[in-house]
């Protein structure tokens, strides 16, 4: 029967990888020594391994990601410290610049940890890691912002506008005018 | 919100920087202007010769000696005398000098014609309770050595007019002889001098004019007495009044003898009644008597006869004959009609005249002034007439272009600088942006107002006071002050403001007192009445009724109040204020301050309007230690930005501020007079700060060894005054600033942030606020006549005292100077605050005179006015002459100077945008290449 068809079609083309094809492929004997019933698990167990090394890239990246503002702050707080305290366009500048860099980490914080994104990978702990060296960074730019005294923690930056009191009472005269 | 992050940064620029507010010298003019005046004129000598140049020299009331152009009334020089040394005489010799008598005929000077420097001076000794006079002899003749006599009392001098030595010094009688005419008769060695001995005797003396030897002497007494005034009207006759001043008394003294002859007045003029008064010698035999409202002028032919020539009806003036040639004779008369002037010239002969130049001299004489915006402008007004044609506008730019980039030639320089002195942007009569046009409003001591512009000071309009003339129901009217009476803001469109003058019948002060209330924009008298009750005191009150007039009180003698506008509607608006409205007195003479409230007892009359005083306090000063000596307060329209002061480490104090605070400064009885009179141990000055509502001593210090004169200004919460210190040998300014302890817990950040404070509530001066006080002192350089300080729109920018020098100078000195919390060593926070080390004398640095290179002769007052530009301080100062210029103490930070070349500008902008297109093209052409390769 297999004959019969097989004399009905001179050759014929499977593109589809077939399980029925694969299996006439098997009639093929395997070269000596390759032991398919061995090789198959052993691949699989390959790809896991491959997928573990890659999930623990991805976390290490991640933590490194996560401490990379680290870097950013010590940096920071050294040009802070050459920055100095009295207001001018350079210490402006630099503590403008330690304020918005955290800020504009901390919007994109999604963004920069969407690559290291995993079932596996846990990536809640550097995220957070993240934000805290931010908010640290942040701190100090607002700690460097009250050093300048920009900051209205004085009783002065709030009276300083304040109208007198008004008075009650209204008074007159002098000298006789002559 | 962004305008002002900009200012502040600018404000914090301008700090990080040294304040200096110097002037280039093309920016003379710009912003300042100056006038020259010389007053009223008391005495006038004309040089008329047939070369040369055709003048007149006058001397003046403000002490002003000067010689104007004939012919288009400018002035070629001027002296100002000091305020002691009071011109009595002036006169021309030889054709080249000018010789003024002065200080009682104390002080004889002879300056050169042509150019005002002085030849000689030379001082006599007169007896002080004469009135001395000169005579220069008209028939000099140049190259002899000609004499000038000076005579008073019984003392003739004789100086050379060459160099002013005295050549002989007669003095006649020992008797109290009182010389009243010298004169020589034409081509004679020998002078007559004539006089009263006592009231009764008449004497005449003969005396060499080269020697001074008495030749012969006549003496005739008058048994009805004379009243001791006399006019020679004509070499052998003189004319007197007797003692009751009815009777004319001709007197001939020819050859010797003397003859009198008496006139009954009422005979020759029936409808004479009171007392007559003699007016200043004719000469060719005229006489000018004055009776009561009338002058009438007599011919006198002989000894006997006297014939009326004319009567004139209220006249205000009256001239001195002016010789035109050998004959004729002129004078002019001066008559008030309503509020015009008439002048009539009368000659001996008919001749015609006109007036070919006139002087607003009475500006030399101001005793009063108050600002008033001009009118907004309106739509549908057009304005094209005063502004540039747009070719006009781009030629002018053009021309700044050009020379901002230093590529004018000298011609073009003086056409920017012709362009820029004249713009016609500031003489504009309509309301600016930056409030720098405004309308002073000025009175005279004459009772006349005047409004000048601030652009150029030209006289807008002004006005002569018909009721500050004198009348019957008002005896010697003269003005006092002038106030702000209306100053619309709901239909400032449609309303003019109005400005209020007060004035006095006669100089007690009981004498009744006059209310003028005088459109601001066109000067028109809205209201005259001469009120029933005397003026005292005048108050304005921080209130307006419902037609935006602002309520004055005003204190008559007997210590009650009357209000004004005598509206239902202010007084209801008062009433209700009542309880809340003080006032206070200062008796210089019995060394009194009291204290009054005000009360109504019974009901309201509306006509009488009158308020009755409440006595609350009283301060009597010890008068065996003490005497009043100056008192100051603070301006009433004074803006304040902030109760807080912030100092070093960012820490708060809180000013005292308040608008019932009186300075006053007393002085030793004995230290009372000039500086050097008294030993410095005898002499001291006591400061007081007091508190006009409840009458609490704030704060009292005492200065040892100090004197008078004291000047002093305040404002905010600080008084600086300025005094003389005997020790130091030098003159001292002093500081005292007020704070208030009781609001200092007030530091609280999350209350402040919450509003949780009571620093806005309004406070009263009987809750006894707890003060502290700050103080220092420095050695000044100069003596003070006047002293006031900058007043901006809101009081942000820091303050200059504005300080009228000896010199007639104003300085500007910034009050940092005068700061107590300065020290020797400040801190680096103190340093970053901006407090200057401790010196012991304020500096004077030559760039910071507002007035430059200029003098404001016999400076009397400074005022100044805040423009609407914060920065800016419009300043005004007054005296012989008028100076005005603005000021910015802490330089423009919010504007563009006026020099900004806008079109430098532009051209900046052109070319960088082309720069930018043809960049960008290149750099598109550059990039398809890159591509194609």
């Amino acid at each position: 029967m297999e004959k019969g068809k097989g004399l009905a079609r001179r050759w014929a083309v499977e593109f589809a990888e077939n399980s029925s094809y694969s299996s006439s492929t098997s009639d093929v004997p395997d070269p000596i020594g390759f032991n398919r019933s061995a090789s198959d698990p052993d691949d699989a167990n390959a790809s896991r391994q491959k997928k573990d090394a890659e999930s623990a890239w991805k976390a290490q990246k991640a933590w490194e990601v996560a401490q990379a503002p680290f870097k950013n702050l010590l940096m920071m707080g050294f040009m802070m410290w050459m920055a100095g305290s009295t207001v001018h366009l350079f210490s402006i500048g630099i503590t403008f610049s330690a304020l918005w860099q955290p800020i504009s980490a901390l919007q994109g914080v999604g963004k920069v940890f969407e690559p290291y994104k995993d079932s596996k990978v846990d990536i809640l702990a550097p995220k957070l890691l993240f934000i805290a060296l931010n908010l640290a960074a942040l701190a100090l730019g607002v700690w460097k912002l009250n050093t300048l005294g920009l900051l209205p923690t004085h009783a002065s930056d709030w009276v300083s506008s304040l109208p007198p009191a008004p008075e009650v009472e209204y008074s007159g005269g002098g000298l006789p005018i002559h | 919100m962004a305008i002002r992050a900009f200012l502040g940064l600018m404000i914090l620029l301008l700090f990080s920087s040294t304040i200096s507010t110097a002037l280039f010298e093309d920016q003379v003019g710009l912003a300042d202007w100056h006038q020259k005046y010389i007053g009223k004129v008391k005495h006038a000598v004309f040089h008329t010769q047939k070369t040369g140049r055709k003048r007149v020299v006058v001397s003046t009331e403000e002490n002003v000696v000067a010689s104007l152009d004939l012919r288009t009334g400018d002035i070629f020089w001027r002296h100002v005398l000091g305020k002691i040394d009071r011109i009595d005489q002036v006169e021309i010799v030889l054709g080249k000098y000018v010789v003024t008598l002065s200080s009682g005929g104390g002080i004889l000077r002879a300056w050169n014609l042509p150019d005002g420097q002085m030849i000689w001076e030379s001082i006599l000794q007169v007896s002080a309770s004469s009135k001395s006079l000169l005579y220069v002899s008209a028939n000099m003749n140049v190259g002899k050595d000609n004499l000038i006599l000076v005579f008073g009392g019984s003392l003739i001098h004789a100086l050379s007019s060459t160099d002013g030595q005295i050549v002989w010094r007669k003095e006649l009688s020992t008797n109290s002889l009182e010389i009243q005419q010298v004169f020589q008769p034409h081509d004679s060695d020998t002078i007559y001098a004539l006089g009263f001995i006592g009231s009764s005797e008449f004497v005449a003396y003969y005396v060499n004019y080269k020697t001074g030897e008495v030749l012969e002497q006549s003496k005739a007494s008058f048994e009805s007495g004379f009243c001791g005034e006399a006019s020679l009207v004509s070499d052998d006759v003189v004319v007197a009044l007797d003692a009751s001043r009815t009777y004319l008394v001709s007197i001939s003294f020819r050859n010797g003898v003397i003859n009198f002859h008496q006139m009954y007045i009422p005979e020759l003029i029936p409808e004479f009644s009171g007392k007559a008064t003699l007016l200043p010698s004719m000469h060719n035999g005229i006489l000018a008597v004055d009776i009561a409202s009338t002058i009438v002028m007599l011919r006198v032919k002989g000894v006997n006869e006297l014939k009326i020539i004319e009567k004139i009806n209220h006249p205000s003036a009256i001239s001195d004959a002016l010789p035109l040639s050998k004959e004729q004779q002129a004078f002019a008369i001066l008559q008030h009609d309503e509020s015009r002037i008439h002048y009539k010239v009368k000659f001996d002969t008919d001749l015609t005249s006109e007036i070919v130049w006139s002087r607003e001299d009475g500006l030399a004489s101001i005793v009063d002034s108050t600002t008033s915006e001009l009118p907004v402008e309106k739509e549908g007004v057009s304005v094209a007439e005063v502004e540039h044609s747009l070719f006009e506008w781009l030629k002018g730019h053009f021309l700044k272009l050009k020379g901002t980039l230093m590529l004018a030639n000298p011609d073009e320089v003086a056409a920017i600088q012709a362009i820029r002195l004249k713009s016609f942007e500031k003489n504009k009569m309509t309301r600016d942006h930056n409030g720098f046009r405004k309308l002073i409003i000025v009175l005279t001591r004459a009772g006349k107002v005047l409004a000048l512009h601030t652009g150029d000071g030209r006289v807008v309009w002004s006005v002569l006071l018909p009721v500050l003339r004198k009348s019957e129901t008002c005896g010697n009217p003269f003005a006092l002050n002038v106030y702000q009476w209306q100053v619309p803001h709901h239909h400032a469109m449609h309303e003019n403001p109005s400005v209020v003058v007060v004035g006095r019948c006669g100089h007690n002060f009981d004498a009744p007192g006059i209310l003028s209330i005088i459109d601001s924009y066109t000067g028109k008298v809205h209201n005259s009445l001469v009120l029933e009750h005397s003026v005292r005191h005048i108050m304005p009150l921080p209130f307006t009724d419902s037609t935006e007039q602002h309520l004055h009180i005003v204190i008559d003698d007997n210590l009650h109040a009357h209000l004004y506008p005598k509206t239902s509607d202010s007084v209801k608006i008062f009433i209700d204020e009542m309880p809340n409205i003080y006032w206070y007195s200062v008796e210089v003479g019995k060394n009194i301050i009291k204290g009054y409230s005000l009360e109504l007892k019974g009901e309201l009359d509306m006509a009488e309007n009158d308020f009755q005083p409440k006595e609350l306090w009283s301060i009597v000063f010890p008068s065996a230690s003490e005497k009043i000596a100056l008192t100051a307060t603070r301006k009433m329209n004074e803006i304040v930005h902030t109760q807080a002061k912030i100092i070093a480490d960012q820490d708060v104090m809180y000013k005292y501020i308040s608008k019932n605070i009186l300075f006053v400064a007393t002085v030793a009885p004995k230290a009372a007079g000039e500086i050097g009179s008294v030993t410095p141990e005898e002499a001291w000055l006591y400061a007081y700060l007091i508190d006009t509502v409840s009458g609490r001593i704030l704060h009292r210090v005492s200065h040892q060894g100090a004197q008078g004169p004291i000047h002093a200004v305040m404002s905010e919460n600080w008084v600086v005054y300025h005094y003389f210190n005997l020790r130091a040998h030098r003159y001292e300014m002093s500081v005292i600033e007020i704070y208030d302890q009781s609001r200092e817990d007030n530091k609280d950040v999350w209350k402040l942030v919450l509003g949780k404070h009571n620093l806005t509530a309004p406070i009263s001066t009987y809750s006894k606020p707890e003060v502290t006080v700050k103080s220092q002192s420095y050695f000044f350089t100069h003596s003070v006549k006047s002293m006031a300080v900058t007043a901006t729109a809101k009081g942000i920018t820091s303050k200059q005292l504005l300080i009228g020098t000896i010199g007639d100078q104003v300085l500007a000195l910034d009050k940092r100077f005068l700061d107590p919390r300065r020290s020797v060593n400040p801190t680096q926070s103190e340093k970053e605050e901006g407090i200057i080390p401790l010196t012991d004398s304020l500096p004077i640095v030559p760039q910071s005179f507002v007035t430059h290179a200029l003098q404001v002769e016999g400076l009397r007052g400074i005022v100044t006015t805040p423009a609407k530009l914060e920065s800016t301080s419009l300043v005004f100062s007054y005296g012989v002459d008028l100076f005005f210029t603005r000021i910015a103490p802490s330089r423009t930070y919010d504007s563009l100077t006026e020099d900004f070349s806008y079109a430098l500008l532009l051209l900046t902008i052109v070319a960088l945008v082309a720069a930018l297109l043809v960049t960008w093209a290149l750099s598109e052409k550059k990039e398809l290449r890159e591509k194609w390769r």
